[in-house]
């Protein structure tokens, strides 16, 4: 009785299936869903995972719920690093911000040999981290530094600065590592932000008889916050998450002054092979990493702050 | 391990069978140690093992293996990786059951998870008969729980390494065996403006080469026999106020020192003492440049310096061989280490790395290589020397993090730089240590 007419119906279905634009989307998305969950939401669901259980390198532990993160909260290394971690995203940021912002309004002016000096920019971008810790590295040395050489030569110095091995000189020496390396992604970014802005505005402003700096305030920010906000996010992501400079120059050291959360979590996780509590580190970011952005983003991204009035 | 028991080859003579002999000391030699493994047939190895230190280490151990391959037809793939990669890989490769067949580990790797190992006290005792006995730690580092789970061979040596020039000038005809001695050497140097370094930064073998040669040589140690930890002692803080006093005479930076700044420092004529491997030495020996010749000859080495406790308690990079249960051929690995271990293969491969690795067979001293040339005589006595990785505590877990984590080196540093007390730094590392040991 019913597979009589179940033949018709069943094309009917199928080819109306197909022709449904939901369901074809769907279908569509699943490659590109499948991506996603198996290489960003496994590994990392995984990793959070882990941060729960007390597993060793390579073997599975057992769920301890909130053990390792007991534990770290006694752990003044652990303590010690997160304030690195802020000192480091926060210092770095403000500086790459400021200096790539700079740089963006010098690069917007008519000059001649632009398109090559903004080639020219993006060096320190485009040269391999470890590559540039290692310049870094010989920069800051305690015996060879071009630095205190340069600076002993000129007689403003009497004794090598010992850059990396006092804890306050091996911040400050890594953030402006980190500063050098970070500006051009912020400044050619900006830079396309600005370009974008209708020179008829500033002409505009200029006519009302607006200065310069209240053409910047009024017309050059409001309208450079979307792009802003967007770069300052990302800006604050990778500093935060940062990694291969430091471990490259001092793998936390002097006696942890430069442990940041991700130096720490790799330290224990791999050499030291305590695979749960180097996961608990990480989990640990997300929190912080989730206020940082959402701070930046929301921040930022006001409307009000885009078309120029102020906060209230 | 009563599975690989079963489909085992072996046929071990000279009452290798005997429990008693697992020590492997130099019990009589009534009849010389011979052993017979049977490789699987069409047996292939994968061996890891860590990048070279020196260039003549890999010529030679890859000479020797080709040797091994013409031999028993036995083809072997050797992978290398560098140093510090090696612990990671091998406890992953522990734990998931697949990967090289054999691991050259460091430390207490072996100790880490050995039920994942194959047994090889058989082939110990055979190598410990034959050739004059293991050394006491080398029994440490291989066996566990009575079984030999590893192959010890032998260990990247320490010693200080000094311009003769620069020691005689500060009045020391000799280079001083202890501890006050030691110290007015160092401050001395520091008045003549010569150069005294040693690593404080998280370097993995500078670093701990001194923190623990430094607080062992007081009497003092992380944690007790059975693991408990007791590193706030009066000796540690003896050992801590020593190292105050010892770092002002150092050269500014050594908190920051990796394992490569004090190498550049000595090759550049900055220090007239650190200590370390002969890798300065033969890179200044073998370099084409004459200033580097000049400081190869105006360099020496001794061994480090005897403290309060009486003995020598230097830590030197020791390393073992581990063949994985996983491997199908444990047989062919076991013959391959067989191969590799006897006096022929060792002694070219000795000779070829400029004595960079120590054995860890006692009959291995008598190599021409260790007096040849008296300035590498102090490596000779590396192993010897040394104590085991979480002395005097079990090996395991808790060590290896404890060494990860620079607790000893981060307590040297804090109390050396005046960063904290010496009672502070024992506290804080005894505190880090508990958060290992007592889980």
């Amino acid at each position: 009785m019913a597979s009589i007419p179940a033949i018709p119906y069943q094309s009917s279905w199928r080819s109306r299936l197909v022709e449904n634009k939901n369901f074809l989307g769907a279908v569509f998305m699943i490659p590109a869903a499948g991506i996603l969950l198996v290489f960003l939401a496994w590994p990392l669901l995984r990793g959070i995972w882990l941060g729960f259980t007390n597993a060793t390198l390579g073997r599975e532990g057992r769920f301890i719920g909130l053990g390792n993160f007991i534990s770290l909260a006694q752990d003044s290394v652990f303590w010690l690093s997160v304030f690195n971690t802020f000192f480091y995203t926060v210092i770095a940021s403000v500086a790459k911000f400021a200096l790539g912002l700079w740089l963006a309004l010098l690069l917007n002016h008519n000059m001649p040999f632009k398109a090559q000096i903004r080639a020219f920019i993006l060096l320190p971008y485009i040269v391999p981290t470890v590559l540039s810790a290692l310049a870094w590295l010989w920069m800051y040395d305690a015996q060879f530094s071009v630095i205190s050489w340069l600076l002993t030569q000129l007689g403003l110095i009497d004794r090598y600065i010992d850059f990396l091995g006092d804890a306050w000189n091996a911040r400050l020496s890594l953030i402006v590592a980190n500063v050098w390396r970070g500006i051009p992604f912020i400044a050619i970014t900006l830079l396309a932000g600005l370009q974008t802005i209708s020179p008829s505005l500033y002409e505009a402003a200029a006519l009302d008889g607006a200065t310069a700096s209240q053409r910047f305030w009024h017309v050059t920010m409001p309208l450079l916050m979307p792009i802003i906000a967007i770069v300052m996010t990302f800006s604050v992501l990778f500093t935060f998450t940062d990694f291969q400079l430091i471990y490259s120059m001092t793998k936390g050291g002097p006696v942890n002054a430069t442990h940041l959360m991700a130096t720490l979590s790799f330290q224990r996780a791999i050499p030291g092979g305590q695979m749960g509590e180097g996961a608990a580190i990480s989990t640990a970011m997300i929190p912080f990493l989730l206020a940082a952005v959402l701070f930046t983003y929301f921040g930022m991204h006001r409307r009000k702050w885009q078309q120029g009035a102020r906060d209230d | 391990m009563t599975d690989f028991n079963r489909r085992d080859a072996l046929k071990v003579g000279a009452g290798a069978a005997a429990a008693a002999g697992i020590a492997g000391s130099a019990e009589a030699q009534q009849a010389a140690p011979t052993i017979r493994i049977t490789p699987e047939r069409g047996a292939q190895l994968r061996v890891l093992r860590w990048r070279r230190f020196v260039e003549g280490d890999e010529r030679a151990w890859v000479a020797n293996t080709q040797k091994f391959t013409q031999n028993t037809g036995i083809q072997v793939r050797l992978d290398n990786e560098s140093w510090e990669d090696i612990r990671p890989k091998a406890a992953v490769a522990a734990n998931v059951g697949r990967g090289p067949d054999i691991i050259f580990g460091w430390y207490d790797d072996p100790h880490q998870y050995p039920d994942k190992l194959v047994e090889v006290t058989d082939l110990a005792n055979y190598l410990g008969r034959k050739y004059g006995g293991w050394y006491p730690v080398a029994q440490r580092y291989g066996i566990n729980n009575n079984k030999w789970m590893s192959l010890p061979l032998g260990c990247a040596g320490n010693a200080m390494v000094y311009r003769i020039g620069a020691v005689r000038e500060a009045g020391f005809e000799q280079f001083p065996r202890d501890f006050p001695g030691f110290l007015r050497l160092c401050q001395a140097l520091k008045r003549n403006n010569k150069g005294v370094g040693f690593a404080l930064g998280n370097a993995v073998g500078d670093g701990n080469g001194f923190a623990h040669w430094l607080v062992w040589s007081h009497g003092a140690k992380m944690v007790d026999d059975q693991g408990n930890v007791v590193i706030n002692s009066p000796q540690t803080i003896a050992a801590l106020e020593y190292a105050k006093q010892l770092y002002e005479t150092f050269i500014p930076g050594t908190l920051s020192w990796g394992d490569i700044n004090n190498n550049r420092a000595f090759l550049a004529g900055e220090l007239a003492l650190t200590a370390n491997g002969i890798s300065v030495y033969y890179s200044a020996k073998t370099s084409t440049d004459a200033a580097q010749r000049a400081i190869a000859d105006d360099l020496n080495h001794a061994n480090l310096p005897i403290g309060p406790a009486g003995r020598a308690t230097e830590i030197n990079l020791a390393t073992q061989a581990m063949i994985f249960k996983y491997t199908r051929y444990p047989n062919a690995a076991k013959e391959y280490l067989r191969f590799m271990w006897e006096q022929e293969q060792i002694n070219a491969w000795v000779e070829a790395s400029i004595g960079y690795v120590t054995p860890a067979l006692q009959a291995f001293e008598r190599h021409p290589i260790w007096t040849s040339d008296p300035k590498v005589t102090p490596y000779r006595d590396s192993y010897k020397n040394m104590l085991w990785s979480g002395y005097s505590g079990p090996m395991g877990y808790a060590s290896a993090a404890s060494m990860a984590d620079y607790i000893m080196v981060n307590m040297v540093a804090e109390a050396a730089s005046g960063a904290r007390t010496p009672q502070q730094a024992a506290e804080r590392a005894a505190e880090r240590a508990n958060r290992y040991y007592r889980l």
